[in-house]
């Protein structure tokens, strides 16, 4: 190794803008693919080009010796491709004919599919190659190494999510690119490498990038919603505008009217009168409805099942006009329909500040300066949080239907937690009613049922943990043809409201499917289903044979709970194989393509990363590695604390999310808390690593892990109602001890590989590299079926396997 | 002389060349053809073991005889773009530009089955698309009237309608939710005009002035879902006094419960 080298400091402030830039730029290709294509897809590719990472090892591993003596031009040239690959991946990716909706019907769209994992796979493993030549050149100083590469990625998180409230989002992909660059111009002056031409070269690609990247487009799917909508002549994009919540684009249709009111009657008036759709990362329509005053046009508002409620609260208000809290108003359906069937007030409840902005301001006088209405209150707010922290009560709380039918239909959020629906949110929403007010949700109709039944044992599980021995008593489940509402009264429904329900159904060709005392030949009248599914399967979840319908139904429907918070998985291992044999005939869309998807994942991680890690043990010979033994114990430390450290974080992530009340600031606090404080720990323990003393580090994560697990859903309770300032302190303040711990095991575990074998450094880079991927989609897996609180004791459980694999190294 | 010998013997190979390569392409389209026949025919046994393994769950054993063999006619190579002619016959759904799709044959069989259809009947449909589901109805019924929105879309589907000779069959381009607006009656629609109507793209809701324009007796079908996957069919049906009911049919037989229940 270099002399002169072993002296130099390593290009500290290098290592942590490039670990920056690949952290924006992961956070970044979620949201672009997540617009393009969908979500879930956009997970699974990242999660595969994430494995770059461990590539890099393996890479480096198989060429270390080409690599000698050329760390500075090697750490430049790979910082400048990571800037120009970014960018260029991209493109190359977003214009391939990849279609994700026919994933199952195509053979050809998993190559091509393929493609876009290698594309993307480039820009990472370029970044990775920076930190990891790093790590095998300064081998003395690998804590320092690792503290600037997590505070560089600590830093990126934040600055992703602050460049995504300023910028478009191709405008940002150029800004990482530009970011790549310049870490490469600072690499230069850092380890003093290259001359005058090479720095003005180097500038001058970086204003050619910035000219030609300027102005570049998305290429949305054509299967999304938006560019359907943008299909029918007349229609027009009248407003774009970005966060990292989402991509909102408003689209005005003139000839063809949208007339968007999902589960109108057919016994309506009319339709729905002019409406803007507003769609989120092109797709999940939400309408902005036009509102000139005119009540008649609103009518078809009183024709849909989410307006039953109105109707049954109306004997117990005795002519006094309900007060009503709307969780996901978005463009304000929800709060026109409360407006026009007499709500005395509205708290309208929206995460998205810019949705709120689009009805306010930019459609105003569209929407009738609706969320200016003094009978509205407008929140944004994450709704969960929003109810827990509120000390207000209503007489309605109405969950609107928020998710598009598609989406739902296809199952693409089961892999996507959901505070909303879980048996803790209906107590609590129950919690904040009025005397006999009503909770209502209403759910796209799936046949076989999945979500309707599902929410009906929500609410009978959560009103028995409120100490309602009688659940069904306070049920009532109505469906029209493709929407279903149930509401949850805290007191039993009375006759009077009963003989409402029953008149709203038979004026609106609504069926009922389950209210107190209900007989099974008043279902299925109008809207006939080949058996009256909702009703028997009502029937059953509201009697002591819930277990066993729990057990012998062919979808996952016992409800969701903060701990396992996944409405939306209802896929059962034993029925994937009955539903794949009847993909012909029509079939398919009992799959649910979320959870599969995470599935697939994982498997295809877990293989690439086998190849990978494996690799360089095979192409580098028994002969050139000095001992073989401690291999198996190498690969086993490194695995081990890469996936704890996922599964810690991500289980974190999610408990923090229902404190803070709003996902994008839980993301980025407690993801930048743990990378920084992390980076701070593994600075620390650069002056033990002589000692290597990892058993203390690993009780105290046990400790602090288990401790929170248990203290922190009670400790939130207490400090919900918190300004969010004081919430997002006490959280960094919470994480800190544990991310600064967690921060060690890597440094002392690789900076006692570089003395006893220094070859294998790199290679240990991989291998962590890989496990944090597979961790990652691990956890969610885990989560889904074990819930997080056994993610955390897993992960614990892996760090103390870690720490006894190294005690016998050193031994 | 050499050289205008060479240049008529030249000719003359040209010439050769030239019926050579018609009488090639002759019998290639026609070996051709017969292998899109037989890809077709393969597909309604398909479709036909299909309705039978799903006949207790559709209410039907197999699909009306008409409705198979207008299914083993339409030529649905000549529907889909150039680049999936290879996949014309494969029972499932492909893309066929502008975020559309030409349904999965099972499902346009199902549909059409459901409709109950007549020989002297007056059907409509909303939602061209290629054309394919048009032309399966128009062996079946007198008139088969169809509106598409996507102009392009409806441009070429009627090219390609009246070139395979589907003369009975209508295309305009326009908007579905008022059904068809008779020009001769005042750009009003017409009441009661359809003995059938069959919808091809999901909604948010079936629109009211559609069921207004069915027949007493009449059935309207509507997929409910995405573009790739049918996950229910709703049958509207309106009675002979005019009282109208809906239907939810789970288009596959799938039995959601195990045990006794």
């Amino acid at each position: 190794m270099n002399r002169k080298l072993l002296s130099q400091k390593p290009p500290v402030l290098s290592i942590a803008l490039i670990s920056g830039a690949a952290l924006a730029y992961e956070i970044l290709l979620m949201r672009l693919l997540s617009i393009i294509h969908w979500h879930h897809f956009a997970y699974m590719i990242i999660s595969v080009a994430l494995l770059g990472y461990g590539a890099s090892g393996t890479f480096l591993a198989l060429s270390r010796d080409r690599l000698k003596g050329r760390f500075s031009s090697a750490f430049i040239i790979n910082a400048v491709l990571f800037g120009l690959t970014s960018v260029i991946c991209y493109l190359l990716a977003q214009s391939l004919p990849f279609n994700a909706l026919e994933i199952l019907w195509d053979p050809q769209q998993p190559l091509w599919l393929l493609c876009i994992y290698l594309l993307l796979f480039i820009p990472f493993f370029c970044a990775a190659n920076c930190i990891c030549l790093s790590f095998s050149e300064f081998p003395r100083q690998v804590h320092r190494v690792y503290c600037f590469d997590l505070l560089g990625a600590g830093m990126g998180a934040m600055a992703a999510i602050a460049a995504l409230f300023l910028l478009m989002p191709m405008t940002a992909l150029s800004a990482v690119a530009m970011l790549g660059l310049l870490t490469a111009l600072v690499a230069m002056i850092e380890l003093k490498s290259g001359n005058l031409r090479h720095r003005i070269a180097l500038l001058m690609i970086i204003a050619l990038v910035a000219a030609s990247t300027h102005g570049l487009e998305m290429k949305l799917s054509q299967f999304k919603g938006l560019s359907q909508a943008l299909q029918v002549q007349g229609a027009a994009e009248v407003d774009t505008r970005s966060s990292p919540l989402g991509l909102l684009t408003t689209v005005e249709s003139l000839s063809v009217p949208f007339r968007h009111a999902p589960g109108l009657s057919l016994n309506a008036p009319g339709a729905p009168p002019e409406q803007l759709a507003v769609f989120t990362d092109g797709d999940g329509m939400s309408m902005i409805t036009a509102n000139r005053g005119s009540a008649e046009a609103l009518d078809y508002l009183d024709y849909v099942t989410s307006a039953l409620p109105y109707h049954t609260l109306a004997p117990s208000l005795k002519g006094r006009a309900p007060d009503v809290l709307v969780l996901g108003a978005g463009g304000g359906s929800d709060v026109l329909q409360a407006l026009h069937l007499g709500a005395a007030r509205v708290d309208a409840v929206e995460v998205n500040a810019q949705f709120i902005r689009l009805v306010r301001q930019i459609f105003g006088e569209f929407s009738g300066f609706l969320y200016d209405d003094p009978r509205v209150q407008v929140h944004i707010s994450e709704a969960r949080g929003f109810v827990s922290s509120s000390p207000r009560q209503w007489d309605l709380i109405q969950i609107a239907l928020l998710d598009s039918f598609g989406a739902a239909a296809a199952g693409l959020h089961a892999l996507s937690e959901n505070y909303l629906y879980t048996v803790e949110a209906f107590k609590e929403y129950l919690g904040k009613l009025r005397p006999g007010g009503i909770l209502a949700t209403t759910r796209w109709i799936k046949l076989p049922p999945r979500d309707g039944l599902k929410m009906i044992a929500t609410a009978a599980m959560a009103l028995e943990q409120s100490g309602i021995n009688t659940p069904g008593d306070h049920l009532v489940l109505i469906r029209g043809w493709n929407t279903s509402t149930l509401l949850v009264r805290n007191q039993s429904f009375t006759a009077g409201e009963l003989e409402q329900v029953r008149q709203f159904c038979r004026e609106r060709w609504f069926d009922l499917a389950y209210y107190p005392g209900i007989n099974e030949k008043e279902t299925n009248q109008y809207n006939q289903q080949q058996k009256p599914w909702f009703y028997q399967g009502s029937k059953s979840l509201l009697s002591e044979r819930r277990e066993a319908f729990f057990r012998d139904y062919k979808f996952d429907i016992r409800p969701a709970t903060d701990d396992q918070p996944y409405f939306f998985h209802f896929l059962k291992w034993r029925s994937l194989a009955e539903i794949l044999s009847l993909r012909g005939q029509g079939g398919l869309p009992l799959l649910e393509q979320g959870y599969l998807i995470l599935v697939a994942t994982l498997a295809q991680a877990v293989l690439a990363s086998l190849v990978l890690v494996l690799l360089p043990l095979w192409m580098g010979g028994r002969s050139r590695q000095q001992g073989q033994d401690g291999l198996g114990r190498v690969f086993a430390y490194f695995l081990a604390i890469g996936f704890a450290f996922m599964l810690v974080e991500i289980a974190f992530i999610q408990k923090f999310i229902l404190f803070l009340s709003h996902p994008l600031y839980a993301v980025a606090v407690v993801l930048s808390a743990f990378l920084v404080c992390a980076g701070l720990g593994s600075a620390v323990s650069g002056k033990w690593s002589a000692k290597f003393t990892i058993y203390p580090v690993v009780a105290g994560i046990g400790v602090l892990a288990v401790l929170y697990v248990y203290l922190l859903p009670p400790l939130f309770q207490q400090l919900i109602s918190l300004p969010d300032m004081a919430k997002i302190g006490i959280s960094a303040a919470l994480i800190a001890p544990l991310a600064f711990l967690m921060g060690m095991p890597f440094p002392l575990g690789l900076s006692q590989l570089a003395r006893l074998s220094p070859s294998r450094v790199p290679w240990a880079w991989g291998i962590n590299g890989c496990a944090s991927v597979m961790g990652a989609v691990l956890a969610t897996l885990l989560a889904i079926h074990a819930g997080f609180m056994v993610v955390v004791l897993f992960a614990v459980l892996l760090y103390f396997l870690a720490a006894a694999t190294a005690r016998k190294a050193t031994a | 002389m050499v050289i205008a010998m060479y240049g008529c013997t030249n000719r003359l190979l040209q010439h050769v060349r030239f019926l050579a390569a018609v009488v090639f392409l002759m019998t290639s389209q026609l070996s051709l053809a017969d292998e899109f026949e037989a890809a077709r025919q393969q597909l309604v046994r398909e479709i036909h073991a299909d309705v039978l393994s799903t006949s207790a769950y559709i209410g039907r054993k197999s699909f009306n005889e008409s409705v198979m063999s207008a299914i083993g006619q339409v030529p649905r190579h000549r529907f889909v773009p150039p680049g999936m002619v290879s996949a014309a016959y494969q029972n499932r759904p492909l893309p066929i530009g502008h975020g559309q799709t030409i349904s999965q044959p099972y499902i346009v069989a199902l549909m059409t089955d459901l409709l109950e259809l007549e020989a002297q009947d007056k059907v409509l449909e909303i939602g061209t698309g290629s054309g394919y589901q048009a032309a399966v109805l128009s062996g079946l019924v007198a008139e088969v009237k169809t509106l598409e929105i996507i102009e392009a879309l409806g441009q070429q589907a009627r090219q390609r309608l009246a070139s395979l000779g589907y003369d009975n069959v209508e295309v305009r381009i326009g908007d579905g939710y008022y059904g068809w607006i008779d020009d001769a009656n005042e750009g009003e629609a017409e009441a009661e005009a359809f003995d059938a109507i069959i919808v091809t793209a999901a909604a948010s809701h079936i629109p009211p002035p559609l069921v207004r324009q069915l027949k007493p007796g009449g059935i309207l079908v509507i997929p409910v879902g995405s573009r790739f996957q049918v996950q229910q069919l709703t049958l509207i049906e309106k009675s002979p006094t005019g009282d109208v009911t809906t239907r939810q049919i789970l288009p596959v037989r799938f039995v959601p419960l195990t045990g006794r229940h």
